[in-house]
This record gives structure tokens, sequence and C-alpha cells, in this order.
């Protein structure tokens, strides 16, 4: 479990977000819900400590992270993998050496082992035969499961994602969000996506929390969604004809 | 808003130099990278630095010969003026300008570009010191390097002076060697390589640091290789100076 209890985090004076409290369950696929602008990505770098938090604390089951140097940090950071919106793919290497390099930084395998995890990983996301392509060549959607493999090379026991399927057509957008469900299940990962796609919302909503202008405004799941009376939150779900639509036949 | 000070920036450039100034993770991963970015900062220089070198070699033995025209000079003046100009000035901070340009932009915009993709997270996220990882083999190489290609632009300078001065009749080669030879001190040759290291360290260092800390789009890539180039070649200069007063006074 990860929690976050009271974080303030401004920029120049710009506050970003205002006091968020949260907790992410192990096992599950942890949301967090918002539209662009409204501090999502930043919550996440202040999680994993990409950024340093003006006020507040992390704990990532029950370690104080944010009390940490960068040298205690590192045991943590080798439990997390993290897969970032662009996928963030290493351009100077291939897709086999990007998903054997967080290895061959930090274990002492021999390289052949390595290679057979790393091949592995990639067989996890669906990809074969691509080992020798550089991210150049890649189409988005593999792009985004190479870096999935990358990031569960080390079988982490925390996951974030941030925006894992924007730019991605819906069909592929919906083969990711579902290859982070089955992982976040398979190796019982804490899983924390960002995401504004209210598709992903339903299909993988295990625990969402909305965020309005970089405050909590709303905790919930899939089931309760489309209910509530948080008028925020109803202006983000029903923000497109095909939701209203929905909502007209419910 | 108040725009960021020299002293701000000076911070900073000190912070990142103690971060990339720790032990690498993994050593053979560490030596690994530094043959990669011999490869990318010295080898791949070889060529322009051979050519400009070659050139203005033969430009000085011109230049020197139409402005020396009297029968009172000794024949020697040549290959002497062109050694010294060459040894002392022209082969440490001129092609330390020209290597800034070449190996300052390429390395600010991939450390910018790095970073905008966020690749640089991604190392941080593993746990990796990235500012280590990514720049102390850029700057070892620099050091390393720098003082070959130096060395290589000063033989072939001299050799462009010598071809310049032979083909035009300017000179022969009796008295454009015995110009190389006349009062020749082996300390010119150690002082221009010390500054070498110095502009080395000056051009790999500042454009690692403005590639390093950028923010925002694929346009603060361009400005912050077009500032990494302005930046270190006006350290190059200030530090010309100082070091020419202090060695050789
Ligand atoms: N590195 C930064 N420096 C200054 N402001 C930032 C930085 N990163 C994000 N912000 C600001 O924080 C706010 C929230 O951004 P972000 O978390 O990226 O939103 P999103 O919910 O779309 O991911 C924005 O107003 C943005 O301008
Ligand atoms: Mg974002």
């Amino acid at each position: 479990m990860i929690e976050a209890v009271h974080i303030f985090k401004s920029f120049n004076g710009n506050d970003v977000l205002k006091d968020v409290s949260i907790q992410f369950k192990q096992g599950k696929t942890n949301l967090i819900i918002g539209q662009s602008g409204s501090g999502k990505t930043v919550l996440m770098k202040c999680i994993v400590g990409l950024f340093e938090v003006d006020k507040g604390k992390i704990f990532f089951n029950e370690r104080n992270f944010s009390e940490m140097n960068f040298e205690q940090r590192k045991d943590i950071r080798q439990e997390m993998g993290m897969l970032f919106q662009g996928g963030a793919l290493f351009d100077s290497m291939n897709v086999i050496e990007n998903v054997m390099f967080p290895l061959s930084m930090f274990t002492n395998q021999t390289k052949d082992e390595i290679r057979e995890r790393a091949q592995f990983c990639l067989k996890r996301v669906n990809l074969e035969n691509t080992d020798q392509l550089f991210p150049s060549e890649l189409s988005g959607g593999m792009k985004k499961r190479v870096a999935i493999a990358r990031a569960i090379s080390v079988n982490p026991r925390y996951l974030f994602c941030d925006e894992p399927n924007s730019g991605l057509d819906p069909i592929t957008s919906n083969v990711i969000d579902n290859l982070i469900r089955e992982i976040t299940q398979e190796y019982s990962i804490t899983t924390v996506i960002n995401t504004h796609d209210m598709n992903s919302v339903m299909e993988i909503g295990d625990n969402i929390a909305f965020i309005n202008k970089g405050e909590l405004w709303w905790e919930g799941n899939k089931d309760n969604i489309l209910n509530s009376d948080n008028t925020e939150l109803n202006k983000f779900v029903y923000a497109t004809e095909l939701t209203r639509a929905l909502k007209k036949t419910r | 808003m108040l725009g960021i000070t020299f002293f701000d920036q000076f911070g900073e450039y000190i912070m990142l130099l103690r971060k990339v100034f720790t032990k690498p993770q993994k050593r053979k991963v560490f030596f690994v990278n530094l043959i990669q970015e011999i490869d990318k900062i010295g080898i791949s220089s070889l060529w322009i630095v051979a050519f400009i070198s070659v050139f203005i070699g033969a430009v000085a033995t011109i230049q020197t010969a139409f402005n020396i025209d009297s029968p009172l000079m000794p024949t020697w003046s040549i290959g002497f003026t062109v050694r010294q100009s060459m040894i002392l000035e022209f082969c440490p901070t001129i092609i330390s300008l020209i290597l800034a340009g070449k190996v300052g932009s390429s390395i600010a915009s991939e450390l910018g570009s790095m970073r905008i993709t966020e690749q640089i997270d991604a190392l941080e996220i593993m746990g990796i010191n990235s500012a280590n990882f990514l720049i102390l083999p850029k700057i070892v190489a620099s050091v390393i390097i720098n003082p070959f290609l130096i060395t290589m632009s000063m033989f072939l300078s001299i050799l462009g002076g010598w071809l310049a001065g032979v083909l035009t009749g300017f000179v022969t080669t009796p008295n454009y060697i015995d110009g190389l030879q006349i009062d020749f001190h082996p300390y010119d040759v150690f002082y221009s390589l010390i500054k070498t290291i110095f502009f080395a360290f000056l051009i790999s260092s500042i454009s690692s640091y403005k590639g390093y800390h950028i923010s925002g789009g694929a346009l603060e890539v361009g400005k912050a290789s077009t500032k990494a180039v302005v930046t270190s070649s006006i350290f190059i200069i200030l530090f010309n100076l100082i070091l020419t007063q202090l060695l050789l006074s």
C-alpha cells in the first residue's frame, strides 16, 4: 500500500497541489482522474520522488519515503516501475536492451539470465520479434508495451502509469489497460494510473480519485462514479456526447 | 518574475557537478559509456580539426611571409612565427572554441531531448543517479580526448604551414625547420595542453548543465544548445586570459 498524507506542492507561487491525502491499495488498479492541468502528473511525480513535496509525507508500506535521501531511496526505487506518458524509452538502445537495462544495472545475474528475463517480459506484453528494433521504429502502442515490459522486468511492487493510453486509438488503449490490470492482479502490484480517459475509468477503475484544481474532490470506484452528486465530477464524467447519451439510457 | 541571476545558475551548476562526481553504479557500464563518448566526442571531430588546422597553418605562413617582406628579417622567421602562434594560441584556444560549437551543442541537445522525453526521469525512477550516469562519461571523455585532438592539430597546422611555404616558394624546407627549432621551449606545449584540459572540462560540463536543466518543449532544446555554445565560448575566452597570466608569468 502507498499512502500520501497532506501533500502540498507549488511552483514559483503557483499552488498545484493543495492538501492531497490519498491511499493506493495493493493488487488494485488505483486511478487518478481529472482534467488536463489539474495536477495528476505533479502528484504522481511527488509520490515517486521526482519532485520534492513542499509539505506532507509519503509512505511505501509504512516506510517514510519523503524523509529519505537519494541513497536511502534506492531500495524502494528498485521496487518501482514507471510508465511515462511518451514511453521514455532510451533512444540509443534497441527494444531488448531497453528492457535489459534496469536488470543489468542492479542485479548480478549473467547476461544470458538477464536476456531471458527480458524476453519473458516482452512476451508477457505480446511483443515478439521486435528485439532489435529501435524506439524510433516502433508505433505508439508498441512503445507503451516495451515501456511496460521494462517497468515489470524488475518485478516491481509498485507500478506508476502516467496517461498509459494517451495518443492511442480506443482498441489499442483497451489492450494496454487490460494488460496493466492483468499484471497488477497476477503479481499483486500496487498500481497507480493517471488518466483522463472515461473508457479506462469504466474498464479498470478499481479505485478512483478525482483531482480538480489540485484538490481531491471525490473518491470511489467504477460502480458508483456514474451516480455521484458531485457537480464537478459530473462535469468531467459527462463531458462528451457519448457519455451524455449513455446517461439517458440508464 | 525575477530572472535567474548568474549566481543562481552558478549554484545550480556546482550542485550538478556534485551529483556528477560520485562513484558510478556499475564500473563496467561506466567504461562502456566512456568508450562510446570518446568515439562521439573525439573520433567524430578528427576530420574537422584536421581540416581547419592544415588550412590555418598554411594561411599563417603566407601572412607572415607577406608581412615580413624585408631583407633584414632572418630566414627562419616564418617557421618560428607559425610554430609560436599555432602552439601557444591557435591550437588550444581556437580549436577548443570550434569544439565548443560542435561538441557543446551536441551534448546539450542530447541531454535536453532526454530531459523533455522523460528519459532522465526514467533513469532516476530506477534509482540511477542520472547526472553521474549521463554526464560523467562525457566530461571524462572530453578531458581525455581533447589533448590528443589539440596535439594532432599542432602537428597538422605546422605541416600545413610548411606545405604552403614550400609550394609558394616563400620559404625553403631547411629554413622552415630552422625556424621551428629556434628557441623552442617544451613548456609551451605543456602550457597549451593544460589550457586544453581546462577548456575540455568547461565545454563538457557547461553544455551538460545547459542540456540537463531544461524544462518545456522541443523549442527549449534548440535554445539550450545555443546557450551551451555561447556560454562555453565566453568561459573559454575568460579562462584563456586567466590561465595565460598564471602559467606564463
Ligand atoms: N516542472 C514544472 N514547473 C512549473 N509548473 C509545473 C511543472 N510541472 C507542472 N506544472 C504546473 O502544474 C500544473 C499541473 O500540471 P500537471 O500535473 O502536468 O497536469 P495534468 O493533470 O494534466 O497531468 C499545471 O498548471 C502546470 O503548469
Ligand atoms: Mg499529465
